[in-house]
């Protein structure tokens, strides 16, 4: 507790103790003699400490003072435990090409992880699927446990602890923002105000707190939001037999998606999201009645009915005879076995946007900027998206010698990444919406819109494309 | 549209339209004629002064609307007093009043969606221009300062919008500006930052007064924007070539001295507009690349290069372009060995420079013809 305490101080008694005799002078006056620090993490969860990461290895910030913000506890894992974790992340190249730049990928592979090389949609109340596979046996995507993650992106901050300096258990709890530009005497740079009183000062403070984020609510950015009537239940399974269990399985049922992701050759992690009701009901149901609701999920064909069937067929053989190459087989999704105990949980979802993603001297990245359904997986991706971009742009920044906070280079971050975030949301809205009803001429419509899709190669590479960035 | 252009590119040259102006008290009632907006060219003394506070809200006048904007910029530019004679007068101290309006001016250097918005984002062009030239001499440096270790000297810092970037490359800067008012706006804004606060030094002063006690000190010197307010260009690059290091860099940006930049300032507001009185116009102490590469030469500096920038107003960012009719930007090397031209070889350079200057003016004519 005592190291706890003397860790959190340190940078800033001293600091304090200069500031005393000088404040009557001038309100800022302490400014000058202070550690300003170029960029503050506010939020050390996967993307703050993936963001303070990429910054402490860029060679453009060698020169710069960084700082993450956390009001959790350390999170390094002793010892890689046995059981697998229930939280996982799917993991696009694209994010796992970010983790590899400074080093925390090498730690997941020593680690533990699955790669999936195809992905299985299909829906609940047609025969109508689309599969996702690289002809070339790259890989399309990794399963990685959260914690798996997090223990990776601790050890390469501390490896780094001369760059970026890791305050745990410290939480902000006022922020004090800098008029639009320098007037009068009042200091230019962001005022972080910490439960124990100390005040840091930054140039540029970059809010990855989640999807309640504190940060975006102190600089009172519009956040567009609305909570799904869904909760998602999340397990960790074994299945009936050991496979090879490279695909990722996701079947649309009326009443959500559930997704089966795969772990190792026996295990695969469960993300079920549904009725509210329906997921307290399926956490604390026993494990037996459990696991046959899971089987039931993905192989019932209780929704079917004869018309969408038969129109559904007529739409296939259309696609056969217009283009007789072979059409990627259906595949039967693994049985599962039993659930492990105690790793069921259930989380509420919704979506949230928030309208600006920067403002002087501040930039909104991960969950605090935007929050998804998880049904495409993209919860992270997205994250890491807003890491590298924002990376790039700060990089050129530093290089030219500008002010980190400075709009003209947030703001092209901003553009580029809501352009894509907003795509993204406004697509796993619409597919959780058409997916969330069983009317007959929605479902045809979806039925083979679905087809046609997995009929045109190029369109599905277009969105793996998209995905997988 | 050509009214916007012609604004945006006159409010670029504000920046450094301060330096003429000199802040003293007693000499308040030589302005009463020019807010009058009479015109009368005698009626001033060539030490024409400003009060600090009176200049401002004249400046901030002079943008409500763009038919003022021109009549007391052009004015305001036909008292420039010649650049020898403007460190002469003695200083008056500081008083309240002034801090008020060094207040006020401060906000306006720094706002970068205000008058010097276009000098905010040409730092996009200019600094990577100095950054890049002068790493082209080192064989190695720091990623995170590329850099350190060098000294440069920015001429006419204004309120430091260079004078910080080329800083927090790692360069220890001095920036230099004969207004008071802008050194201390530059020195505040500084104040803030513990690292930039080491590097850079302000000093409000000529460039005369400092040639002495640095003489050769400098790896680099940076006149952006200034050389078209000077009215011995001969002398101030003989002062830049002074303070140089063997070897070092001079960096100019300023206006070329064109027929488009003659249309846009000159002969729309003077003659179509009606709104500035004839023989006001300063288009004379624009500089042509030419004219310029002839002087830097002829003080033993070998231009490296002269790139064309345009500004787009309607983004507000600057692009490099082969096209040097509006804006440009050049990089001289002063020669690494140490050499006074002999009578004879300064001679000759001088002939070669007029016949420069007479194939530059044939050249004009020739595009005239064509078109």
């Amino acid at each position: 507790m005592a190291a706890r305490l003397a860790r959190i101080r340190w940078g800033t008694a001293p600091a304090a103790a200069r500031r005393g005799p000088l404040v009557s002078c001038r309100r800022w006056a302490g400014a000058s003699s202070d550690t300003v620090y170029d960029v503050v993490v506010s939020g050390g969860g996967l993307v703050g400490a993936a963001m303070a990461c990429a910054l402490g290895y860029d060679i453009h910030f060698c020169d710069k003072k960084i700082l993450l913000l956390e009001a959790g506890p350390k999170k390094v894992l002793g010892k890689l435990p046995e059981t697998y974790s229930n939280r996982v992340s799917s993991i696009s190249p694209g994010s796992a090409t970010l983790l590899s730049s400074f080093g925390a990928w090498d730690h997941i592979c020593n680690m533990r992880y699955r790669a999936f090389r195809r992905m299985q949609v299909w829906d609940a109340c047609s025969e109508a699927l689309i599969m996702f596979d690289k002809d070339n046996l790259d890989d399309m995507g990794c399963i990685v446990e959260n914690n798996v993650i997090m223990h990776a992106l601790t050890k390469q901050l501390e490896a780094v602890s001369d760059r970026v300096t890791v305050l745990y258990k410290s939480k902000a709890v006022s922020y004090t923002w800098p008029y639009p530009f320098s007037m009068a005497d009042s200091s230019p740079w962001v005022h972080i105000t910490l439960g124990d009183g100390s005040i840091l000062q930054t140039k540029l403070l970059i809010g990855a707190d989640g999807h309640n984020s504190g940060v975006r609510q102190a600089a009172g950015i519009q956040n567009v939001s609305w909570n799904y009537d869904q909760s998602a239940v999340v397990a960790t399974l074994h299945l009936s037999e050991a496979t090879e269990n490279n695909v990722a399985w996701q079947r649309f049922l009326p009443s959500g998606p559930i997704a089966l992701l795969p772990l190792s050759d026996t295990l695969s992690s469960l993300v079920w999201s549904t009725s509210h009701e329906h997921a307290a009901e399926l956490v604390s149901m026993d494990e037996e009645k459990f696991v046959d609701a899971v089987n039931s999920a993905f192989w019932s064909d209780a929704n079917h009915t004869d018309f969408i069937d038969s129109a559904g067929s007529m739409l296939q053989y259309a696609v056969a005879f217009l283009k007789p190459t072979k059409i990627s087989a259906r595949q039967l999704p693994p049985s599962v076995a039993r659930v492990d105990a105690r790793s069921r949980i259930l989380f509420p979802l919704g979506l949230g946007h928030a309208a600006e993603y920067v403002r002087p001297r501040l930039a909104l990245i991960g969950d605090a900027a935007h929050r998804v359904h998880p049904l495409a997986g993209q919860g992270a991706n997205m994250g890491f998206g807003d890491i590298s971009s924002l990376l790039h742009h700060l990089r050129t920044a530093a290089f030219n010698g500008k002010d980190l906070g400075s709009m003209s280079h947030l703001t092209a971050y901003e553009t580029d990444r809501q352009r894509h975030n907003t795509a993204l949301l406004a697509a796993t809205d619409l597919l959780k919406r058409l997916y969330s009803t069983s009317a007959t001429p929605l479902v045809l419509l979806r039925t083979w819109g679905l087809q046609a899709t997995n009929a045109v190669s190029p369109l599905k590479e277009q969105i793996m494309a998209f995905a997988s960035k | 549209m050509l009214n916007v252009l012609l604004c945006r590119a006159f409010c670029l040259q504000l920046e450094r339209w301060s330096c003429i102006l000199r802040s003293s008290e007693d000499n308040l009632k030589n302005l009463q004629p020019l807010l009058g907006g009479a015109y009368s060219k005698n009626q001033l003394s060539w030490t024409l002064q400003i009060k600090p506070s009176v200049f401002s809200e004249y400046r901030i006048m002079c943008f409500k609307s763009y038919s003022m904007t021109f009549a007391c910029l052009n004015r305001m530019k036909s008292y420039r007093l010649p650049w020898t004679r403007l460190y002469s007068t003695s200083r008056t101290t500081v008083d309240s009043s002034e801090v008020k309006t060094f207040l006020a001016l401060a906000h306006r250097w720094w706002d970068e969606q205000g008058v010097y918005a276009p000098l905010h984002s040409m730092n996009d062009l200019r600094v990577p221009f100095i950054r890049d030239n002068l790493l082209k001499t080192v064989a190695d440096h720091q990623p995170g300062k590329p850099l350190s270790g060098m000294k440069i000297l920015d001429v006419g810092c204004g309120g430091g919008l260079l004078t910080e970037p080329l800083g927090r490359l790692g360069a220890s800067v001095i920036g230099i500006d004969p207004v008071d008012e802008n050194i201390k706006t530059a020195q505040h804004h500084k104040s803030f930052d513990p690292v930039l606060d080491k590097r850079i030094e302000y000093r409000a002063c000529s460039l005369e007064k400092i040639v002495e006690e640095t003489a050769e000190t400098f790896d680099a010197v940076v006149a952006s924007e200034v050389v078209e307010h000077v009215l011995d260009l001969e002398m101030f690059i003989q002062c830049c070539c002074q303070v140089l290091k063997p070897g070092g860099s001079l960096f100019i940006t300023t206006i070329n001295k064109t027929q488009l930049s003659y249309a846009l300032g000159i002969v729309f507001s003077e003659q179509i507009a009606g709104i500035v009185p004839k023989g006001t116009h300063t288009w004379e102490k624009f500089v042509s690349p030419e004219k310029l590469e002839s002087i830097l030469e002829s003080n033993g500096l070998s231009v490296q290069t002269v790139a064309g920038m345009l500004y787009n107003p309607f983004s507000g960012y600057w692009r490099w372009s082969e096209n040097t009719s509006l804006n440009y930007a050049a990089h001289a090397l002063k020669s690494s060995m140490q050499k006074h031209p002999a009578p004879a070889e300064f001679a000759l350079k001088e002939e070669t420079e007029e016949l420069r200057i007479e194939t530059s003016t044939n050249s004009g004519v020739h595009e005239a013809l064509k078109k």
